[in-house]
């Protein structure tokens, strides 16, 4: 019966979790609608989530593009498919390379920083001190963050796609001997909008999970630099875990026939 | 219930799992007075300041404020409830994020919409009560000392004027002659305002100095309440060995003898 008991006991904290956990975003997201609007905090949020993710996020995507490419050459230099490249460097990072890795990168940045925030908020009783002060955390905090993530991943996403597919046509120009002109022509014409919009539904997707799990654990941290520290993990390991699911389910939702 | 009792706990309960930690308060501060709440670490003195604050939500019981019934109120009546309060935590609790000015003017630039210039000028003048100039202003929290950071969670408490002050171990961690500066400033403060003061505390010379009335909490029942005058001579055993921080009485600490 022991077996039995502690699988019953790891369902239920399970199914617990999942309604904590949706009850926290049903109630963030009520408050991304009601007044008072914090746009001053939000767009401070964007700056934080976007711009200052820029860099690494830059950075993923041109080196990935650009090992896309080289992959992809020696793999279809096998069976005479080299011309293909520009199709799949395009396809692969405005589907799924671009909005997954930038989520990830976001994951390990945005979400443990806002996770160690407010956790820290928590255990030193600035949440209450907000409270106190006639101050809804929700709105104040979690519904500012919510809305940073929705709208500043696609718009990171959308720049990450450009600087990706520019990795691959440098590869594929300076190293691989394409003509540049034919590569360009080929990205675009293979190119269809249906490839960028899912990407990009699917960024704003993960940000909303990057923030809404970095609030959550936060919020929920308990037991001072220790609890701090395993709100941080727990914000980046359930983020990168819904990323990767959500990203299976939203593909399935644009692509499958 | 008459208008003259600013707070009212009837039967409060509460429970964490097994661990019964509010077991039926009762409780009344009277308008203008200042009670302070004595009680040892884990008696449950935090619980119920966060009760009444509506930070924990109890089990079971009443809590009047003014004559109304602060547990059945929906979140905007209690939002704005919270207006007429002021606390000072036991970490002072300040935003990080935030300038000192920032933090003392909180609910004005936030709540109230104040315009910068003002809700500048007034935290200016506030910190100023309590005895912090105006350089300090634009400091962060982090570059103050343990006892400038009471002083401006003081200030923060007390800048929109609250009719209900709570202060929760306000000495804690404080050298001796900063903690009756603190203590001397609150008192200064509540007589100034009028208002109705709550403490938490187990530093006795801070209960003896800010209160007009004391209460002593033990494994979650209030056991005595008195004057402060008579806190030395209660009459009652615990709180007798409390006051005189004896080691020996009915109050058992939990020390393993080897």
């Amino acid at each position: 019966m022991e077996p039995l008991r502690r699988l019953g006991e790891a369902t239920l904290a399970l199914f617990t979790a999942v309604g904590r956990l949706s009850l926290f975003a049903a109630s963030g997201i009520f408050h991304i609608f009601k007044p008072p609007f914090r746009g001053k905090i939000v767009l401070h949020q964007m700056v934080e989530v976007g711009f200052y993710s820029l860099p690494v996020v830059g950075l993923t995507a041109i080196f990935t593009g650009m090992v896309l490419a080289l992959q992809s050459y020696t793999g279809f230099a096998r069976f005479s498919a080299e011309s293909a490249i520009p199709q799949v460097v395009v396809v692969s990072i405005t589907r799924e390379l671009g909005p997954v890795l930038a989520g990830l990168m976001v994951a390990g940045r945005v979400g443990a920083a806002m996770a160690a925030e407010i956790g820290t908020m928590r255990v030193t009783e600035q949440l209450d001190a907000l409270k106190t002060l006639s101050t809804n955390p929700m709105s104040f905090l979690v519904a500012p963050r919510l809305l940073a993530g929705l709208i500043t991943l696609p718009l990171l996403v959308a720049v990450a796609d450009v600087i990706g597919v520019m990795g691959g046509y440098l590869v594929s120009i300076y190293k691989l001997g394409f003509n540049p002109a034919t590569y360009l022509h080929n990205t675009m014409q293979f190119l269809e909008v249906q490839d960028v919009v899912s990407g990009l539904v699917k960024a704003s997707a993960f940000g909303f999970i990057v923030t809404l799990l970095g609030c959550y654990h936060g919020y929920h941290s308990k037991g001072g630099a220790q609890g701090v520290g395993q709100a941080t993990t727990n914000a980046v390991v359930t983020a990168s875990i819904l990323i990767l699911c959500s990203n299976y389910l939203i593909t399935e939702l644009f692509f499958s026939r | 219930m008459t208008s003259s009792v600013a707070i009212s706990i009837r039967n409060l309960h509460k429970s964490f799992g097994p661990k019964h930690v509010l077991k039926g308060i009762n409780l009344d501060v009277a308008t203008n007075e200042s009670l302070v709440i004595l009680g040892g670490s884990g008696s449950g003195k935090s619980v119920l300041l966060k009760s009444i604050l509506g930070l924990i939500e109890p089990d079971e019981g009443e809590i009047l404020i003014d004559g109304q019934n602060s547990l059945n109120m929906s979140r905007s009546d209690r939002e704005d409830l919270m207006a007429k309060f002021g606390m000072l935590f036991q970490g002072g609790a300040l935003f990080d994020s935030l300038p000192v000015w920032e933090n003392v003017s909180f609910r004005h630039l936030i709540v109230d919409s104040m315009a910068r210039g003002e809700a500048k000028q007034l935290a200016i003048q506030t910190l100023a009560k309590v005895g912090l100039s105006d350089d300090v202003a634009d400091l962060s929290p982090s570059e103050l000392s343990g006892g400038m950071q009471k002083r401006v969670g003081l200030a923060r408490a007390i800048v929109s004027k609250p009719s209900i002050i709570f202060f929760d171990e306000p000495t804690t961690g404080l050298d001796p002659i900063m903690a009756d500066v603190i203590n001397d400033l609150i008192r200064g403060s509540v007589s100034d305002l009028g208002a109705t003061a709550l403490s938490i505390t187990h530093d006795m010379a801070s209960a003896r100095k800010i209160s007009d009335r004391v209460a002593m909490l033990y494994h979650g029942e209030i056991i005595w309440q008195g004057p402060s005058s008579q806190m030395e001579n209660s009459g009652n055993a615990y709180v007798d060995q409390f006051v005189h921080g004896r080691a020996e009485g009915p109050i058992a600490m939990p020390v393993l003898k080897g």
